[in-house]
């Protein structure tokens, strides 16, 4: 689950960790009285989106008095802002964070995440900062510095020690460095993170250190007891048929193409959308119902793959070990009654009481094809959505 | 011979006398696994299923001589129950449990690291010895006794493997679900090694999805250390960049851990990848064919 700018640094303020002055606004006019608040020179507006690449795509802009804060804001809010990293039709920006504006020497990137290679906790750091940077990893990577973290002991203070001289800080913004990297380290730990990246990490000219930019995502297998982050949920982020498939507690994945997938288990759910393209269509989703998938859970599977417009047909794979084929079958044939489902269902089973299953399905008088095998299933899907 | 697990393997169950711990133990001890009794905390001195609960694992190991273990806590204890069981000297333990938090794994991992227990999990649905032992949720009917080593990530895709060898008339070995989790006990290349130093084992499948790089790191393995014929399948070739797929690992990141990769590694390595999950038993026929 991701986190709003603003939130990340709300959570950095709490752990003492200064990022710039700000104050997140929800409308020109609060926008233009918070930078009165703040005051100064000039200040920063900033779209609050969960994507990355908003400066490119116009979601930062710089305002040299209150008039400007005003008028940037009135532009960012209520549009929806698409970044290189965002789906097309982009994300609504509801609200904009207002921020001192200051005088940068110097832009250095940090971030942490778990490295699955190594089964620790690494930290990222790069003097190239302001930047992808996953391109400058791939065009310097002798640039990128990495610490590895053992969890049982954490990270040690040699290891902040060395990337703050690799990274060629001095005076004020070296201790700041100090200070503020394992702050970072215990935030990472204590919330639950997936990724806590700061991006760029700037030096003042007159040598502070401060968090510009923070982006976080929280573990959602740990939000049970990140109670406080858990409400931290932004769902309008969230492509609305995700959000309402979460909502559902399905796992669902929305895709561009125009049949409809329900399977249960995610490895088999990802190769029954492979298994489409590979006959020749495309996929409109991905959906796991769960390995112990009832009735209610199949119906509410078909509303949210309905949901789309786009969808054609929908191919049903299930493949029953402790879930018996029956049941399913009883689930789909009640599914489709219920939903009302106007398009080709194509339903192809497998595994315990298979031939029950298939029998229900027969007999039912709707209009589902019951496929032989995966691959007959893929090809009459494929047909049917043309 | 298979690996891990044969009809000598005394097994505990972790969170027995909950709804999962019940209703898989039944299923376990009818298809014949010698299962010694549970554990959960509280309850003690009580029978059930016919066998003896216990209030600890380190009761438990000491009253039963168990070797193996399985984990069906949920997610917010199962972490705990793990170190549990590794502290009271059990060798394999199988943890089916979904959705335990990664930082309660990089923990986990680094205590097992001193400790030596072998871990298979979590979010996975165990691992099974054909017609001799099963620990986990999958379903027993499906496998037959025979020469195929199965390895795979994903739950329902190892049954598609294993109903398709059994099909052919291959048969399995061994399957082990090492699960869909980013940190996780065994991996790809430790079943490799047990498959090629097995006896009965004769092929190997491997199934793998997006995200990370271990069947990246398997098929160098493969190309270095395994003189058995593998087929593999890949899972996950139209999945989205950035977005994660029901498994907590299933995702490709920073454009790293794509399905193309993986597959291209493999074949690299001489392993045969099948393009369709339902081609699986068929690749498998010609990675044998191509050894003889």
């Amino acid at each position: 689950m991701n986190l709003h700018e603003f939130q990340a640094k709300q959570l950095l303020r709490e752990a003492g960790l200064a990022p710039p002055r700000g104050e997140v606004a929800d409308s020109p006019a609060a926008a233009k009285e918070a930078a009165a608040r703040l005051g100064g020179q000039g200040w920063v507006v900033k779209a609050q989106v969960h994507a990355g690449g908003r400066g490119k795509a116009g979601g930062i802009r710089f305002a040299a008095n209150l008039q400007e804060v005003e008028s940037c804001a009135a532009e960012l809010l209520g549009r929806r802002l698409v970044t290189y990293q965002n789906a097309p039709e982009g994300q609504p920006v509801d609200r904009v964070l207002i921020e001192e504006g200051l005088a940068i020497a110097r832009e250095l990137y940090v971030s942490l995440l778990v490295d699955r290679a190594a089964e620790r906790v690494a930290v990222v750091a790069s003097a190239a900062g302001g930047m992808d940077i996953e391109e400058v990893a791939r065009s310097h990577p002798d640039e990128v510095l990495r610490e590895l973290c053992d969890p049982l002991l954490g990270l040690q203070d040699y290891q902040v020690r060395s990337l703050a001289f690799a990274l060629r800080l001095t005076g004020q913004a070296y201790k700041n460095f100090c200070r503020l990297l394992p702050g970072l380290y215990r935030l990472f730990v204590e919330l639950d993170l997936t990724l806590l990246e700061v991006n760029p990490l700037v030096v003042t000219q007159d040598d502070r250190l401060l968090p510009l930019d923070c982006k976080m995502a929280v573990d959602d297998n740990a939000l049970y007891r990140q109670g406080r982050l858990a409400d931290l949920r932004d769902d309008s982020q969230a492509d609305p048929r995700e959000a309402a498939a979460h909502e559902a507690g399905i796992n669902y994945v929305a895709l561009s193409g125009n049949i409809g997938c329900m399977v249960n288990g995610a490895g088999l759910a990802m190769a029954t959308m492979d298994l489409i393209k590979l006959h020749g269509g495309e996929p409109a989703n991905f959906l796991d119902v769960g390995g112990g998938a009832s009735a209610e859970t199949v119906a509410r599977a078909f509303k949210i793959l309905l949901a789309d417009g786009q969808v054609r047909a929908v191919l049903v794979n299930i493949f029953g070990g402790i879930m018996r084929c029956d049941v399913i079958a009883e689930g789909i044939v009640r599914a489709v009654r219920e939903v009302g489902v106007q398009v080709p269902v194509v339903v192809r089973l497998e595994g315990t009481n298979v031939d029950q299953g298939k029998r229900i399905l027969g007999e039912s008088g709707l209009a589902i094809v019951s496929a032989a095998d995966l691959t007959a299933a893929a090809r009459h899907a494929v047909e049917a959505a043309r | 011979m298979s690996i891990l697990i044969n009809r000598e393997t005394k097994v505990l169950c972790q969170g027995f006398t909950g709804k999962q711990g019940s209703f898989h133990s039944e299923q376990a001890l009818a298809y014949g696994t010698r299962m010694v009794g549970g554990v959960t905390p509280g309850k003690g001195g009580q029978t059930h299923l016919g066998l003896p609960v216990f209030d600890t694992m380190r009761a438990a190991v000491a009253q039963t001589g168990a070797d193996a273990s399985v984990i069906y806590v949920p997610a917010a204890y199962a972490s705990d129950s793990i170190m549990e069981a590794a502290d009271a000297g059990i060798a394999l333990i199988v943890c089916i449990t979904e959705g335990i938090p990664v930082r309660d794994m990089l923990n986990v991992k680094a205590a097992l690291r001193a400790n030596g227990a072998r871990l298979i999990g979590p979010n996975c649905p165990g691992v099974i010895t054909a017609g001799e032992c099963k620990i986990g949720i999958m379903p027993g009917f499906i496998h037959q006794r025979g020469k195929v080593g199965i390895v795979s990530r994903s739950g329902t895709l190892t049954y598609e493997a294993v109903h398709q060898t059994t099909q052919l008339g291959l048969g399995q070995t061994t399957c082990v679900g090492i699960g869909g989790d980013p940190i996780k006990g065994m991996d790809f290349i430790d079943c490799l090694k047990l498959f090629e130093r097995d006896a009965q084992t004769e092929a190997i499948v491997l199934v793998g999805e997006i995200g990370g790089s271990r069947e990246e790191e398997a098929a160098e393995f493969i190309q270095s250390s395994v003189s058995k014929p593998v087929a593999a399948y890949i899972a996950g070739v139209t999945a989205p960049r950035g977005k994660r797929m029901g498994h907590a690992g299933a995702i490709i990141a920073g454009g790293k851990g794509t399905a193309e990769e993986k597959m291209r590694a493999l074949e690299k390595a001489g392993v045969v990848v099948a393009r369709s999950p339902a081609d699986i038993g068929a690749a498998l026929q010609q990675a044998v064919a191509g050894r003889t």
